[in-house]
């Protein structure tokens, strides 16, 4: 709590006193808030520490994104800009270095409102794709920032789909070159961060030809800017793409190749190496690459999606108890629109989520440090697991937490509407992540092959990995609840899950056999599975994370109330689901509709216990006034106060020229001199 | 309990409909589409348009384009003006693969091949006009697009008077087509000030004002909403204390939550504003009332002493829109600036009550309507977007060594598109029956009959969270379905989200819609079960006591449901509305029999009767779009509507199998015949898809994007589109020199 000083927001005034409706709503918590926080950050000592680092950068008025709301976008790229390069210096400072334990809060620090994170890309691309030689050679270089890097994979026409890429890279046996070209306007690179205006060098990936035949998609550093002034190099056409529903700060960027030649040393060449007569040779396993690229995309999920969420959340769950609307019992005061049920609804639900998920990334990091150790050790085993897990999870978490957020802004009424709200572009921002590292529907897809298989596999009775084991158990019995309290067990509703998760991959795996069977092509089949395909997948994930919700909860230690107030929102967690989606648990009668009634009734009870603690489960996240950015969602609730006198700073309150051109001439009744 | 009137959405007149839905429309600014100025090809619209041009296979020849016209006013010929000259061959086979004519579809919408004709003839008049063309305005800063917005205004106000266009209908056409999809800032000044001026006033008032709202000698805007309360109108804070020595009001913001907030045109544009206040006369409050307060000096525009007043900051979309604040200390004005025709406060403070104030109650299911057909067209401007550029984006393979396939061929982009394509034509009829119905009734109401007014009322609250919700969540779907180029303003689609997803909030928060509705259906089932019948919408209800006798009603009913058939399927939503609105009146009166206060009771019942709310108005919207299909003449029009029809109700059972099979309505056997013939849907559907959205009618302008552009030719005009954005103005951006190279040179 002790970055939460209320006086850090105080702008004179009225303010720098506590809102009593909400310093009410901590008193009365179940739990030790800071105990909670460490157990969110996994440890006292890691909540020291970025607490240490969140102090550092907000006391420095560079970092300040207080104007953020009100700048254009070139604006929001100079700051950008200016920060990236200042965090170099703070860190110098700081004495923190990139593998320090400082090192992951400092984007968090930043709410992401820093350039040249491709920048980051382009070296570790670098690292995992290049060969030693290569290493050394360009690694310092980006270090010491003689250079500034960008990633360019994506097309104008082509996105997830990779193999679909047009740039060519035609090898030229004279020169010793590699001739990069944008054959097509489909084919121009389009949407890559910070190579807008900032990059001078990329990491473009093109198909591969030699001596006429296509060898496939390789990565090729290619400089687009002159060192000296900046200016893009002969036969290279850059800028940026225009804007988009966020991202301002980031100058993501379009390229096009026109004959660009590039010494042959510059095709990454860890894999696949062309060597100077043009022969083409693969070397070693392209697995761990496979298992880099897998592993970005759950590195996402804990600073993209899952705080945002968090901060919608805390913004919405403060306004709700601050705001007061209407009357629930005559003669008394206008009620605090957290305690109206609907409200609680809305918000209860996706602060329960982004626990469950919290947990879920544990799980997955998890597994994934596992994973690495495997494949050090060469055993590549886990690998098929964990690209399906990490895409349904990709999938399921960003589609999830993004409505989340959402529904957060909705709930506040019209002040969610205004930017200084700070919804808004926690909405615009996380959405995003719905479609880069891969398109949901595509990864779910991904997924669902995966089950499809083990699913067969089992069935055969082959070894599967761990977490589809329960694809092979067949059961055909019926949700054994008696009364509302049973759904309260985990065990009730983790088995309610699971059966669902079965059905849909089994009826889905019949389906497409009998397509097959009966003739239909085996991709066509698929095609028409794919909506059933898609289902099994959410489900599949779903019940990983009501399970692992639940496990979790099990181990938490039973002191100062933390694992009580974490049953109440795993319950919740699970009860909305299978209320939100009533018919997938009633399908086949494993639950009756008289059980289904039940769960409804348990669901709003739980509301109504975990309203209760709702502010100080927010207050848990640790989220300071600055990081939040919201006029709603302040420590001390002094909501109306921070709206006014922000948005008085406002530059539409500058005088406009539009009075005197043209409001003056219509009143004066002039207008045709318009 | 009344609307919340977020961004201070127009009070329209209480009878004459049709005139206040367009005024309205153009207060709130509700339809914009990016003027004359994105992703236009200026092909020549009535070939665009007629099915002959559409259809022949050589759409190319339509095109009379001067240029690619990516953004422009200028009417600068891009560099890619000879690919923008032919339609992309994609969407030329799908033009003509499709089973019937787009523009009969098109006539159905617009109520006729007459009205069809004059609209595009108003259309025309903007499009053609080189006065309307400007920079795209995703380039502009929020002041400039403030100031455009102003310069749009002042012109519509001349060439209008210029045309001698005054029907309210032909005004919004006229306007729609100018602004886009955005607002503008004079709205208000248009519709409510005008209005409610009109309307409330009493004749010396008139006399006094309406000249000079007529003329524009004065603008004006309505202030309602405050920092602290919206949907709850009662709780308004803004106080107006009668003085009878000096025979004036005393305006007051007693409070920072009492500050008025959000209204439109308030910011920087209106001279005076009504104001909503408390009533103080002889030590008592009276309640609200409105007063015409001026705020700003006629000549120089500064605020004058007393008021403070300015823009409420940026916000999400509404960028042209100059939403204020007011604060006002010890302001006075003159008794005769409260508007009295109905309550009136004499000399000597003697406080006079209003005969009635149920016309209120009128205009609130007029204003609501419009935003279910706000929903409908919003709704379609997205599908289009998506379905054309589905059909144009080439991805992956379906079959191995063969091209990509289009975007449109995957099942799961199709499961998530044409659902939405027919909820799309779903609400545009909704829309249209509840206008009808309004028109119909209002007669009766300008004569004191309200005996359909309450039902209606309750089921426009309804319609209005209903259809808005669902077409927010919508327009987002078909925003994700254009996958990375969804997200650039290019596509359009952010520009539609924005200025649609207030609607859940203003003119009634949407849960607060739901619970007006719940209120009545609670109200029409005790009638039920007290012995009375119920009419109209609710009439369903009347069977609930028979069915009683026997419990196994539902389940015998379920082999009678024939899933090919709209009418059986209108009756399968009907018991469904009847079992949750059920379920939530017991639940209800089991919370009543276990507390002590209604209120409170009704809380915690409030989730059960959203979802009873819900439902009822989905079985209105099927059973409304089912009607719709026995009034289509034309053989292959009323195929493909049928069609959509069958995904609309077929999709929503899908979706909310729960409710179906909970209620014994519906089997599990049958739920997957259900989602088997969704499925099969899709595909019957999937020819038709383009024609489908063509038959929308929106110009290129109305739409605003690149994604969706009629011509198809979105990759090379992306390109130029991108060109002109700010970051592009310099080949080497001043951050490069101000911040890099002194780090490089330091390192």
């Amino acid at each position: 709590m002790a970055l939460l000083e209320t006086s850090k927001h105080s702008q004179g005034s009225v303010l720098g006193s506590m809102n009593p409706d909400l310093s009410s709503e901590r008193q009365t918590a179940s739990f030790s808030v800071e105990k909670l926080t460490a157990l969110l950050d996994g440890g006292a000592e890691q909540t020291r520490i970025r607490r240490a680092v969140v102090e550092a950068i907000e006391s420095d008025p560079v970092f300040s994104r207080e104007n953020q709301y009100f700048q254009t976008q070139n604006e929001r790229y100079e700051a950008a800009v200016r920060k990236a390069v200042h965090l170099q210096k703070k860190m110098h400072e700081m004495g923190w270095t990139e593998n320090g334990p400082e090192y992951k809060y400092i984007y968090r620090a930043l709410s992401g409102d820093v350039a040249f994170l491709l920048h980051r890309v382009f070296m570790r691309s670098i690292s995992v794709l290049g060969s030693d030689k290569q290493i050394a050679k360009w690694i310092p270089l980006a270090t010491q920032h003689k250079l500034i890097g960008s990633y360019a994979q994506t097309e104008l026409g082509h996105g997830t789909y990779l193999q679909g890429l047009e740039t060519t890279a035609v090898f030229d046996t004279a020169t010793q070159e590699f001739i990069l070209n944008t054959p097509k306007i489909s084919a121009m690179k389009w949407w890559p961060g910070d190579m807008g205006r900032s990059a001078t060098h990329t990491v473009v990936f093109a198909q591969l030809y030699i001596r006429g035949k296509c060898y496939g998609i390789h990565p090729f550093i290619v400089q687009i800017r002159s060192l000296q002034d900046h200016s893009p190099c002969p036969g290279i056409t850059v800028g940026d793409i225009g804007p988009k529903m966020n991202f301002e700060h980031i100058d993501n960027g379009y390229l096009l190749l026109k004959n660009v030649r590039i010494p042959r040393e510059n095709m990454l060449s860890k894999f696949c190496e062309v060597q100077p007569d043009g022969t083409y040779v693969r070397q070693g396993s392209q697995k761990i690459n496979y298992f880099t690229m897998t592993t970005v995309r759950i590195s996402l999920i804990s600073d993209e999606v899952l705080t945002p969420l968090m901060k919608a959340c805390t913004i919405a769950i403060r306004y709700s108890v601050v705001r007061r609307q209407s009357k629930l019992k005559p003669g008394e005061q206008e009620a605090k629109i957290l305690d109206y049920q609907t409200q609680q609804e809305k918000l209860l639900p996706q602060l329960a989520a982004a626990y469950a998920f919290h947990f879920t990334n544990d799980y997955l990091q998890e597994l994934f440090n596992r994973g690495y150790r495997e494949i050090q050790r060469k055993n590549f085993d886990m690998l098929p697991e964990l690209h399906a897990l990490s895409s349904g999870f990709k999938a399921v978490i960003t589609q999830h937490c993004t409505a989340g957020v959402e529904i957060c802004l909705r709930a506040c009424g019209g002040h969610g509407y205004s930017l200084l709200s700070g919804l808004p572009s926690l909405y615009t921002k996380i959405l995003a992540s719905c479609i880069y590292e891969g398109e949901n529907t595509i990864l779910l897809l991904q997924t669902a092959r995966f089950l499809i298989k083990c699913f067969m596999a089992a069935r055969a009775g082959q070894p599967v990995p761990p977490s589809v084991t329960y694809l092979a158990a067949v059961k055909h019995g019926k949700c054994p609840a008696k009364n509302k309290l049973d759904f309260l067990g985990p065990d009730i509703y983790t088995e309610a899950y699971q059966h669902v998760a079965v059905r849909l991959t089994s009826s889905t795996a019949a389906k497409l056999q009998d397509l097959i069977q009966s003739g239909v092509k085996k991709h066509d089949a698929w095609n028409q599975c794919t909506v059933q395909l898609v289902q099994a997948a959410k489900a599949h994930c779903h019940y990983i994370a009501v399970k692992n919700f639940a496990e979790t909860v099990e181990k938490l230690e039973t002191k100062a109330g933390i694992q009580k107030i974490m049953k109440h929102l795993c319950d919740l967690f699970a009860l909305h689901g299978i209320f939100s989606n009533t018919g997938a648990f009633l399908h086949d009668g494993y639950t009756s509709a008289a059980q289904m009634d039940m769960v409804t009734a348990s669901y709003l009870d739980l509301l109504a216990v975990i309203r209760k603690d709702a502010v100080p489960l927010v207050d848990a996240f640790d989220f300071t006034d600055q990081s939040l950015n919201s006029a709603l969602g302040s420590y001390d609730g002094q909501v109306y106060q921070h709206l006014y006198e922000w948005a008085q700073k406002s530059p539409t309150n500058q005088m406009s020229p539009a009075y005197e051109r043209y409001l003056k001439p219509l009143l004066h009744n002039t207008l045709s001199k318009l | 309990m009344h609307s919340a009137a977020r961004f201070e959405a127009p009070l329209p007149a209480r009878v004459n409909a049709r005139s206040p839905l367009h005024h309205r429309r153009r207060g709130k600014g509700g339809h914009r589409q990016r003027p004359a100025c994105l992703g236009t090809t200026w092909r020549r619209w009535s070939d665009v348009t007629r099915g002959r041009g559409r259809r022949s296979g050589e759409g190319n020849d339509s095109e009379t384009g001067s240029g690619s016209g990516l953004i422009s006013g200028s009417g600068r010929a891009a560099a890619s003006a000879a690919a923008a000259m032919s339609v992309n061959a994609d969407l030329r086979r799908e033009r003509a693969a499709a089973t019937f004519q787009p523009e009969l579809l098109t006539h159905v919408l617009d109520g006729g091949p007459e009205r069809t004709r004059r609209r595009k003839e108003i259309e025309a008049l903007v499009l053609n006009d080189p006065d309307f063309q400007h920079e795209d305005l995703n380039f502009l800063s929020r002041s400039q697009r403030y100031e455009q917005a102003i310069r749009k205004s002042s012109l519509m106000v001349m060439k209008l008077r210029e045309y001698g266009i005054a029907d309210p209908e032909e005004i919004y056409w006229f306007k729609r087509t100018c602004l886009g999809n955005f607002p503008e800032p004079l709205g208000l000044h248009f519709s409510m000030f005008h209005k409610t001026i009109e309307t409330q006033t009493s004749d010396a008032q008139k006399e006094k004002w309406l000249p000079l709202v007529r003329e524009v000698k004065i603008v004006g805007t309505y202030a309602q909403t405050e920092m602290g309360h919206g949907t709850h109108l009662r709780g308004l804070e803004t106080t107006a204390t009668y003085d009878p020595s000096t025979q004036e009001f005393i305006l007051n913001s007693p409070t920072v939550t009492s500050i008025k907030w959000w209204p439109g045109g308030l910011g920087k544009t209106s001279n005076h504003a009504i104001v909503l206040a408390q009533l103080y006369t002889q030590g008592q409050c009276k309640g609200l009332h409105a007063f015409i307060v001026p705020i700003r000096q006629l000549g120089t525009h500064e605020p004058l002493p007393g008021i403070t007043v300015g823009d409420i900051g940026p916000k999400f979309g509404y960028d042209e829109m100059d939403n204020g604040y007011l604060k006002m200390d010890n302001f006075r004005i003159p008794r005769e600036n409260m508007l009295m025709k109905y309550a009136q406060v004499e000399p000597d403070g003697t406080y006079v009550k209003p005969v009635s104030d149920k016309l209120t109650y009128g205009t609130m299911v007029f204003i609501r309507s419009l935003i279910v057909g706000d929903s409908a067209r919003s709704l379609s401007r997205a599908c289009t977007i998506a379905i054309r550029y589905s059909a144009v984006r080439h991805q992956s393979e379906l079959k191995p060594g063969e091209p990509e396939p289009q975007i449109l061929d995957y099942q799961t982009q199709q499961y998530k598109l044409f659902p939405l394509l027919a909820t799309a034509y779903a609400f545009h009829f909704v829309g249209a029956y509840i206008k009808d119905t309004y028109n119909r009734i209002s007669g009766d109401i300008s004569k004191g009959d309200l005996s359909e007014l309450p039902e209606l009322h309750a089921l426009t609250a309804g319609l209005k969270a209903f259809t808005s919700w669902t077409a927010n969540a919508g327009i987002e779907e078909c925003r994700m379905a254009c996958g990375g180029h969804g997200y650039s303003r290019c596509s359009g689609i952010p520009d539609i989200y924005v200025t649609f997803t207030p609607s859940c909030t203003y003119e009634g928060e949407n849960t607060v819609m739901m619970l007006q509705t719940a209120r009545f259906l609670m109200k029409s089932y005790t009638q039920v079960t007290s012995g009375q019948q119920v009419s109209g919408m609710v009439s369903y209800l009347n069977d609930l006591p028979r069915q009683r006798i026997q419990p196994q009603h539902v389940a015998a009913r379920t082999v009678t449901v024939r899933i090919n058939d709209p009418t059986s399927l209108v009756e399968a939503y009907k018991s469904r509305a009847a079992r949750l609105v059920e379920s939530a009146a017991k639940n209800l009166q089991a919370e009543l029999t276990h507390r002590k206060s209604k209120e409170d009771a009704w809380n915690r019942t409030s989730v059960d009767l959203v979802r009873a709310s819900e439902a009822h108005c989905h079985y209105v919207v099927v059973k409304l779009f089912t009607a719709k299909l026995a009034e289509v003449g034309d053989t292959a029009v009323r195929a493909v509507l049928t069609e959509l029809c069958l995904l609309y109700a077929l999709f929503g059972i899908s979706r909310n199998a729960g409710d179906f099979l909970q209620a014994g309505i519906l089997t599990s056997a049958q739920i997957t015949q259900v989602n088997q013939h969704v499925k099969e849907l899709l595909a019957v559907i999937r020819p038709n898809a383009v024609a489908l959205v063509d038959s929308f009618d929106f110009h290129d302008v109305h739409l605003g994007s690149v994604l969706g552009r009629y011509d198809g030719n979105v990759y090379e005009n992306m390109f130029e589109w991108a060109k002109k954005s700010p970051l592009n103005k310099t080949q080497v951006h001043e951050s490069y020199h101000k911040h890099l190279k002194p780090m490089q040179a330091k390192l």
